[in-house]
């Protein structure tokens, strides 16, 4: 579904993806470790299409397509869906409306008709229950005043309404107390799907108890510099990151 | 032409229908004389005046233009409603060219003693009250064009509600500019009189409807008396050569309450002048404003408010959303007299630009003589937000419809202020489609 090969990326001059490697097939859960400024909130957001950051080597390939030249909105409708580790507060848009309209511009595009406004609330009603969402945050600007928590289960929300083929979390288990961490961390592992493929980036492996990776990966300096299966994670719980980056020292 | 010239053929217009006011009653043409005489003594505003230091009106005093003499034209008041966001079943009197047009208004059941009429009517009978109030409040002295109005009145509006009476339905007065083959000029006059404790809304709409040049300089007068609750709202939908000046005078007596909203949607050159003066223990105003520049559009909002007694307070939000090589200006003036202690004043001024060749001036200006008060200004210029583009973007809003959706939310604050349900959602409307179009 997804084949990353040596992708660089910079912010400015700065080189922040160094080399990335990765292979994603459907159905499969990949987990992005690593200690922070390794790159891995940076291959999120390059892979969902932001613009302040340049490519400059290597190729993205998703379902087929040259992921790289296409924008943002393209990726959305194709499928991808990037939860945001600080979701952006917008005022003056309500939540509902903004829902009613990301998931029409996707249905069109993917030749489904639009949504009118009974059958979106039937929905939103189903999917709010999922992350045991308060349906009166709808009515309010989009994520405006949301706690932490809320906007998180906002972003888990969205991503169960717009139903992407390839989901991106971006530490979404940050600034989550026990229960919130549950509750979001339940919606993520009830969409999981063999249809469906997920990048799970977390520091903290108590997010991987509940939504249980296939692949864990740790980033470091901009590469992927060790892989292996869900009891990676617990190792790197254990003893840290020194030894993965001794280890890269060693190599590159 | 040079502004002096210019202003020559104003003096000259004034005399030569001097035989046309004959039968005007004497402080009438007392009033108009004083008006032409403090015209004649300010001349055109420079930009060297401080209050007109980012607004040129070499538009105005460069053509010329003659008084239309109010034959409607073949519009459809259908239409015109439409377009003025008025309901067809509402309390209104419609202008064209600042000449009273009795087949497209409506004043039938009026609550008992509410008085809605064209100023020419209630001149024509010289009604007491009027020679009072007329011209008391507007500064003809201070500002060039209330000076000029205030020569050349003739036609506008008098809405008189008594002591006590709660008017909840909107009054509308919609002025239509319908340049023709010359280009028209008007002066509508306005005169609003509430009682204390009484209650009103009401909605100057204008309205351009030909493509010609012309210019309406319209004066209000406005005076809320004691605990009265007032919404003032201020409509303007000029067309792409209309000029517009439109001075608002509001003097609020003790416990008074004023929400004034000014909504510019379009225009050549638009200055909105609005003054109140707060001249009773805890009167307060809310002064709202919206203005959308495109093209090369130039919009100005000048905004002064007096102090003038204790425990009076103001909050003032303005928003411009300015694209194409459009201009705004924000002037946000603030005086606390001496005696005014506990005032409370907050002023605010945001500006989303849209193009790199759109512009805004924004100047607050706060003179305090009194020691207690709180008082307060910001403003803002930015662009659209990049992180909230992106997020939009990456739920699937294509760019287009992203940055509409970001422009409708930054002006929903302000519209949202506006009580007048049929009116918001008219204005609603036109925002999503104007967004989508720019």
């Amino acid at each position: 579904m997804l084949d990353i090969k040596d992708l660089h990326a910079s912010v400015g001059n700065q080189e922040i993806l160094r080399g990335i490697d990765l292979h994603v097939g459907a159905g499969e859960v990949h987990a992005i470790m690593g200690p922070n400024g390794s790159g891995k909130s940076t291959l999120a957001h390059v892979l969902a299409g932001r613009e302040n950051y340049q490519v400059t080597r290597g190729t993205v390939i998703y379902q087929g397509k040259d992921l790289l030249t296409m924008s943002p909105e393209a990726r959305a409708r194709d499928g991808i869906f990037l939860a945001f580790q600080y979701p952006v507060e917008i005022p003056g848009v309500s939540t509902t409306y903004f829902l009613k309209a990301a998931l029409n511009a996707v249905r069109k595009h993917r030749g489904l008709e639009e949504l009118d406004a009974m059958e979106f609330l039937a929905l939103i009603k189903e999917r709010t229950k999922l992350v045991e969402m308060d349906q009166a945050l709808l009515n309010r600007p989009l994520n405006e005043g949301f706690s932490g928590g809320e906007k998180k289960r906002n972003e888990i929300l969205q991503m169960a309404v717009l139903d992407p083929t390839l989901a991106l979390l971006d530490e979404t288990d940050s600034g989550l107390d026990i229960d919130a961490l549950r509750i979001v961390a339940r919606g993520v592992s009830d969409l999981r799907s063999k249809d469906r493929a997920m990048i799970v980036i977390t520091h903290y492996q108590r997010l991987l108890n509940y939504i249980v990776p296939d692949f864990v990966h740790v980033l470091y300096n901009g590469r992927v510099e060790k892989s292996g299966g869900k009891e990676l994670a617990l190792e790197l719980e254990s003893k840290g990151y020194d030894w993965v980056k001794s280890e890269a020292a060693a190599a590159h | 032409m040079l502004t002096t010239e210019s202003k020559e053929q104003y003096l000259a217009a004034f005399n030569q229908s001097r035989s046309t006011r004959r039968a005007s009653p004497s402080w009438l043409n007392e009033l108009r004389e004083a008006g032409i005489a403090s015209f004649e003594k300010l001349g055109f505003p420079s930009t060297k005046n401080e209050a007109w230091k980012y607004t040129s009106v070499e538009p105005i005093w460069s053509q010329s233009f003659v008084q239309a003499n109010g034959e409607p034209r073949s519009l459809d008041a259908k239409e015109i409603l439409s377009r003025s966001f008025v309901d067809a079943d509402s309390y209104r009197l419609v202008f064209i060219n600042g000449v009273y047009t009795p087949q497209f208004s409506q004043t039938n059941n009026l609550p008992a003693g509410v008085r809605v009429q064209s100023l020419a009517e209630t001149l024509r009978r010289n009604e007491g009250f009027l020679s009072t109030r007329l011209g008391h409040y507007a500064r003809h002295g201070h500002e060039a064009f209330a000076a000029l109005n205030t020569a050349f009145v003739q036609d506008g509006a008098v809405i008189v509600v008594p002591e006590r009476c709660h008017l909840t339905e909107p009054i509308y007065l919609v002025f239509v500019s319908a340049a023709g083959d010359s280009r028209v000029i008007s002066h509508p006059r306005i005169l609003i009189l509430l009682g204390a404790g009484s209650e009103a809304k009401i909605v100057e709409s204008y309205v351009g409807v030909n493509s010609g040049p012309y210019f309406c300089n319209a004066v209000t007068e406005l005076i809320g008396g004691a605990d009265t609750l007032i919404e003032h709202y201020r409509l303007q939908q000029e067309s792409d050569a209309g000029l517009h000046v439109g001075t608002l005078e509001a003097e609020l007596e003790r416990g008074c309450q004023l929400t004034a909203h000014a909504v510019t949607l379009s225009g050549l050159l638009v200055r909105n002048n609005v003054r109140v003066v707060l001249n009773g223990e805890g009167a307060a105003c809310m002064l709202n404003g919206l203005y959308l520049g495109d093209k090369r559009q130039h919009i100005d909002n000048y905004t002064e408010i007096e102090h003038a007694k204790p425990r009076a307070s103001s909050l003032e939000l303005y928003k411009g959303i300015l694209a194409g090589s459009s201009h705004g200006v924000f002037n946000g003036k603030i005086v606390v007299h001496k005696d005014a202690q506990k005032s409370n004043a907050r002023q605010t001024n945001k500006n989303l630009l849209l193009s790199e060749n759109a512009a805004v001036n924004t100047k607050p200006q706060l003179e305090i003589y009194a020691d207690d008060v709180k008082c307060s200004h910001g403003s803002t210029i930015g662009q659209l937000d990049p992180d909230a583009l992106f997020y939009l973007r990456s739920r699937g809003l294509g760019l287009d419809e992203a940055r509409s959706l970001l422009s409708f939310a930054f002006a929903s604050d302000v519209v949202g202020r506006i009580k007048i349900g049929s009116l918001r959602q008219r204005l609603d409307e036109y925002l999503v489609a104007r967004f989508r179009r720019n």
